[in-house]
């Protein structure tokens, strides 16, 4: 296919990410100014002029804020991809390797978790237990297990029917063998398509459960709290709605890119010799 | 066609079944005595007391969870805790500003994302082709919360054609709920269509490889024609899952977007009930949506059999 | 003035030269063959003429003439009314050549009202037409019916009934027959000679089987890497066989293995014991409180196979050969009977079983190296294999097996069709087993390799003493290759017999109908010197 095109979506992805990746590690360590200082004589600044970019209603600098919320979007987003790759990925391969009854039932679980979108997880979670950023990374991540599982059980048994299979299972191997050594390797690249796909969909989940207020609570920083804040203030100050909002997209769109580059540059190959 | 009904019916009755337990134990169960946690930690013995009685809470497990789902089969969602009114009632009103809107932009969706796919795949690599999946790529970054805000932004604010938010109600005509509706269902609607045409594009694309895709042009169809009369129908399958999904996910995001807008939907009841810890409503809601779902699924289960008459007989 | 005339055809993908000067006539009521090998360009030729040429593929130069008018000036539009009107097309794989949404009336009636306009009424009456006159009549096949709910043979019918609805002067049949079994081969290559005796068409068929090309074409093209190596009148070719590669090619055809003596051996347990073995599947239920059905595929199958003997077993597709393999080799559990392999049942002696499969691009893991690959046998082993030792194994295999021991690093996709058949016997021979089941492994391979390989598994059967069991589709193969064979239909072993004996002198009408299906190549070894143009009678 086109090169040239396949290393444009690598290359932009995989700048975009890991410039949010590194704020989120820097921020860590330093911000421009204080996250959670207040500077009433400096309220409402437009980027630029002393704040790259710019200060909300109670004068707190808006490049620290996004900096220390890159560190929640992306923790959030990362320990729930996890939690989905980490039961969702072992779940499809033993319904796949089973069939039967177990099979049955992974899927019809599965089916039943497909039920409950991630927003309704998180009221659930939050009408019991209260909100918190914790609660945001489980309802995302329960989210996150049907869809590894329905990924990873769909590819595994189109490999199962496969003649190498067959092979290693006249050579004596069990179903649990064949699954890590055979079929975990062919799937592993649709899986890192995957991971990033879920990514950036929890990236913009987080957001929207904070947003609402299930999600990270203050002082933790968040981008989706930062455009509630802003809601009020949007005819008055655009710019707070519109820096967390590029933070977004910009990471969420990075991700994607990632994930497109990724496919297009580990797909042909698996297909050349899958023929 | 009848045993593949049978089996999707039994297999949505035995979704409900299951569901109803899951929220009934993380609502009822789990908190230990609801009643006591509604109320909070400074109230008296004898008023939780009073409250579980009111609300018929008293009882075993099992017996609340029988009353509970009887309850809903005859339209009794119980009792509001904080407004001490009928929650089917007010879940009712709720719902006719939550789910007209979910269809709206359902619509919006279908109709934006179906042909612009099909335009994308005809086109594939050439000029058209990149613009619109340029186009996606950052549609399916945007957040619709985020959407709903410069949409107010700028046709609200600045241009002035439409309010920032607030429902006239139905009874004040159809047409100006549907123009206050109008920007929600944009701001949902824009992202899951790009989502869709991506799913329609690649859908279509597979199917253009088709044997049978070959066979029509053999017959002498032109390439447009057998887009339209082959490729469409068979394209329309993993179309019609992705739907279904976003359906759901509307019908839950317009919760999100009410909030923007400031539309009295069931995102309004319940963020309400949950900061109230009215956990009756919530309860009730939540069955309600996943209940949404899982019908939505079961449509599209249907839709598979219209659409491929290979499902039709038994397998 | 011929129906076709392709005068110096060349196409390239870019940088690649595909076809280089390609040029012939298909003449009215005749029929023309185009054979090669794989990659020798001739579905691209056919594909070129209907101007559906993929993609990446560029016609560089020559002419295609319709009956003198060249098809290169038409717009799209009037290719369009050329397309199943004035040319009809049929393709390889029949499962996948009809859209699965639509009825076969409405695809064949389609075919009829872009082209005549006719109303859907009268389109639907000529459909039922056409597919009686295929051989579909219309209490078994009405119009309703969906391509899930009919055969391969039977949906072949149908795209030859939408391909000649309209009466084309010309009909294109790429491999029409290569993925039907032979006695619906034999039916689809009948119904198209009817068709070009009663239309008076011209018929272009492509094909890799030179038995089925000197069964219906008049005459013949040779391609190789995209040049024609030799054409002419059908008999003539094959009779005077004059360029080396036709005669390459006729030989491998026809290639028989020299298989050496079988040593019986005095023992008293034969090496495999297949006793009164009945597989069964599930059927999905077709209501709810049905009881549950069972489709047995294979029915109280009976066998013995001696240590070093080598039998055939043949059968069509859906015969039930591929359940009793996965039976043999302990992967499918057997409702009733026993198989015992030297007495024991089959996953207790795995490693004295081994297997090639057919397919032999998906029977590796892409992802390993050919070390790895051969070697995984060895898990079976309490005690594996290491280091030099190990190595030494490696090399052995791949030596007996006809390739370099160097060859051990490398990824699976370095390596031809052939090459991997030749792995998968490495990998089988590496734990000297005494039995392989060889399950149609030299079916996706072109004939000149399939010879190479045939040869191999002689040389090793006495070279290790090895027994096997041969399954195909195809009796001519397993003439050559087998001392005994098994004749399988409908779950039932049907025939059972030493070989040459039962292919001389069949026993059931099932052998009989395969035999007389199959179509044989002349055998023009005698009269190869006799130089009149007398057909070979």
């Amino acid at each position: 296919m086109n090169r040239s095109r396949l290393n444009w979506s690598l290359l932009i992805g995989a700048l975009l990410v890991s410039i949010f990746a590194v704020a989120a590690v820097i921020s860590l360590f330093w911000t421009p100014y204080d996250v959670t200082g207040m500077n009433i004589s400096a309220r409402l600044k437009v980027p630029g002029d002393g704040y790259f970019l710019g200060t909300d209603h109670f004068g707190r600098d808006l490049l620290s804020m996004i900096m220390a919320g890159a560190q929640t979007s992306i923790a959030v987003a990362v320990i729930a991809v996890g939690i989905g790759m980490g039961l969702g990925v072992p779940l499809g391969l033993a319904a796949a390797g089973s069939r039967g009854w177990l099979d049955e039932v992974i899927m019809r679980g599965n089916d039943l978790a497909f039920a409950f979108p991630a927003l309704v997880i998180a009221i659930l979670i939050t009408a019991v237990f209260g909100a918190s950023a914790v609660n945001a990374i489980i309802a995302i991540g329960i989210f996150n297990i049907p869809v590894f599982a329905r990924l990873t059980r769909g590819a595994a048994l189109s490999l199962w029917s496969r003649e190498f299979i067959l092979a290693a299972r006249v050579a004596g191997k069990g179903a649990a063998r064949i699954s890590v050594e055979h079929i975990l390797p062919n799937i592993a690249n649709l899986l890192i398509v995957q991971g990033t796909i879920q990514f950036s969909l929890g990236i913009l989940a987080e957001a929207g459960l904070s947003y609402v207020g299930l999600g990270a609570q203050p002082p933790t920083p968040s981008w989706g709290r930062m455009l509630a804040d802003s809601q009020t203030l949007v005819g008055l100050a655009p710019h707070l709605a519109l820096v967390p909002g590029l933070a977004i997209i910009l990471t969420v769109l990075g991700l994607n890119l990632l994930g497109d580059g990724l496919r297009d540059l580990l797909d042909p190959k698996l297909r050349m010799v899958r023929r | 066609m009848i045993s593949y009904l049978t089996k999707r019916l039994a297999s949505l009755f035995a979704s409900l079944l299951v569901a109803s337990i899951v929220i009934f134990t993380v609502i009822e169960v789990i908190p230990g005595d609801p009643a006591a946690y509604m109320l909070g930690m400074n109230a008296r013995a004898d008023t939780i007391a009073a409250l579980r009685s009111e609300l018929g809470l008293d009882g075993g497990v099992l017996e609340r969870y029988l009353a509970w789902v009887g309850g809903m089969l005859v339209g009794d969602f119980g009792t509001s805790y904080t407004y001490r009114t009928p929650v089917a009632d007010m879940i009712a009103d709720r719902l006719w500003i939550s789910l007209p809107l979910a269809l709206y932009a359902l619509c919006l969706t279908i109709v934006i994302a179906i042909p612009t796919g099909v335009f994308a795949a005809s086109r594939r690599g050439q000029a058209g082709d990149y613009g619109i999946v340029g186009a996606t790529q950052i549609g399916v970054a945007i957040p619709n919360f985020w959407f709903a805000m410069i949409l107010i932004l700028i046709f609200a604010i600045q241009l002035r054609w439409f309010s920032a938010g607030g429902f006239p109600g139905w009874e004040k005509g159809f047409w100006l709920s549907v123009k206050a509706l109008t920007l929600p269902a944009i701001a949902l609607a824009l992202p899951q269509a790009a989502i869709l045409t991506r799913v329609m594009r690649s859908s279509l694309i597979e199917v253009l490889g088709e044997d049978f895709m070959r066979t029509a042009r053999a017959k002498g169809l032109t390439s447009w024609q057998t887009i339209l009369h082959h490729g469409l129908r068979n394209a329309l399958i993993p179309v019609l899952t992705i739907i279904g999904l976003q359906f759901a996910f509307l019908l839950a995001g317009g919760i999100i977007i009410e909030q923007v807008f400031a539309l009295p939907g069931l995102g309004r009841l319940v963020f309400q009930s949950i900061s109230q810890r009215d956990l009756i409503v919530v309860e009730s809601v939540v069955m309600l949506l996943v209940f949404a779902v899982i019908m939505t699924n079961f449509l599209v289960d249907l839709a598979y059999a219209v659409v491929d008459p290979r499902l039709r007989v038994a397998r | 003035m011929s129906v076709l005339s392709v005068e110096k055809l060349s196409l390239e993908v870019p940088g690649k030269p595909i076809l280089s000067n390609v040029s012939f006539d298909v003449g009215a009521g005749e029929t023309v063959a185009i054979t090669g090998e794989t990659g020798s360009g001739k579905s691209m030729t056919a594909l070129a003429i209907m101007r559906l040429l993929p993609n990446a593929v560029r016609k560089t130069g020559g002419s295609i003439a319709l009956a003198g008018r060249c098809l290169e000036d038409l717009s799209e539009r009037e290719m369009c009314k050329v397309r199943g009107g004035r040319v009809g097309m049929v393709f390889q794989e029949p499962m996948t050549a009809l859209n699965p949404v639509k009825t076969i009336g409405d695809q064949v009636a389609e075919a009829v009202r872009i082209h005549s306009g006719a109303s859907r009424t009268e389109a639907l009456n000529r459909a039922r037409e056409v597919l009686n006159r295929v051989g579909l009549d219309e209490t078994q096949f009405p119009l309703g019916r969906y391509p899930h709910q009919l055969s391969g043979g039977q949906r072949q019918r149908v795209v030859i009934a939408l391909a000649i609805a309209e009466r084309p002067a010309l009909l294109i049949a790429d491999e029409p027959t290569t993925a039907l079994d032979v006695t619906t081969q034999a039916q689809i290559l009948e119904l198209l000679k009817g068709l070009v005796d009663e239309f008076g068409m011209g018929l272009l068929i492509v094909t890799h089987d030179l038995a089925v090309v000197a069964e219906i074409s008049d005459k013949l093209v040779v391609l190789r890497s995209g040049e024609v190596v030799e054409s002419g009148k059908t008999g003539d070719v094959l009779r005077y066989q004059r360029h080396p590669y036709t005669r390459a090619l006729l030989e491998a055809s026809a290639h028989q293995a020299h298989l050496p003596e079988w040593q019986a051996s005095d023992t008293e347990v034969p090496l495999l014991s297949v006793d009164a073995v009945t597989c069964a599947y599930p059927v999905p239920k077709t209501s709810l409180f049905a009881r549950r059905d069972h489709f047995t595929a294979v029915d109280r199958v009976t066998f013995e196979i001696q240590s070093g003997e080598r039998v055939g077993l043949v059968g069509e597709s859906g015969c039930g050969k591929s359940t009793l393999t996965r039976a043999i080799l302990g992967l499918e559990p057997i409702q009733s009977g026993s198989i015992k392999i030297d007495g024991q049942p089959p996953h207790e002696v795995r490693g004295r079983v081994q297997v090639v499969f057919q397919d032999p691009y998906g029977s590796f893991n892409p992802r390993h190296r050919v070390s790895r690959l051969i070697t995984e046998p060895f898990h079976l082993l309490k005690d594996p294999p290491k280091g030099d030792d190990r190595a030494a194994r490696i090399s052995e295999a791949l030596t007996a097996v006809g390739l370099e021991p160097n060859v051990a690093d490398r990824f699976i996709h370095e390596f031809s069709g052939g090459q991997r058949q030749r792995l998968a016997i490495a990998r089988a021979l590496i734990l000297k087993p005494e039995l392989i089941v060889l399950d149609e492994a030299v079916s996706a391979l072109d004939v000149s390799v399939r010879a190479k390989i045939l040869d191999l598994l002689a040389d090793l059967s006495a070279k290790y003493h090895l027994a096997y069991l041969f399954i195909s589709h195809d009796l001519s193969v397993v003439r050559s290759i087998t001392d005994r064979v098994l004749v399988m239909k409908s779950g039932q072993i049907v025939e059972a017999g030493v070989t040459d004996q039962v292919l001389a002198e069949p026993n059931h009408p099932y052998t009989r109908t395969l035999l007389e299906a199959a179509p044989v190549l002349p055998d023009f070894s005698s009269i190869q010197e006799v130089s009149n143009d007398t057909k070979p009678v």
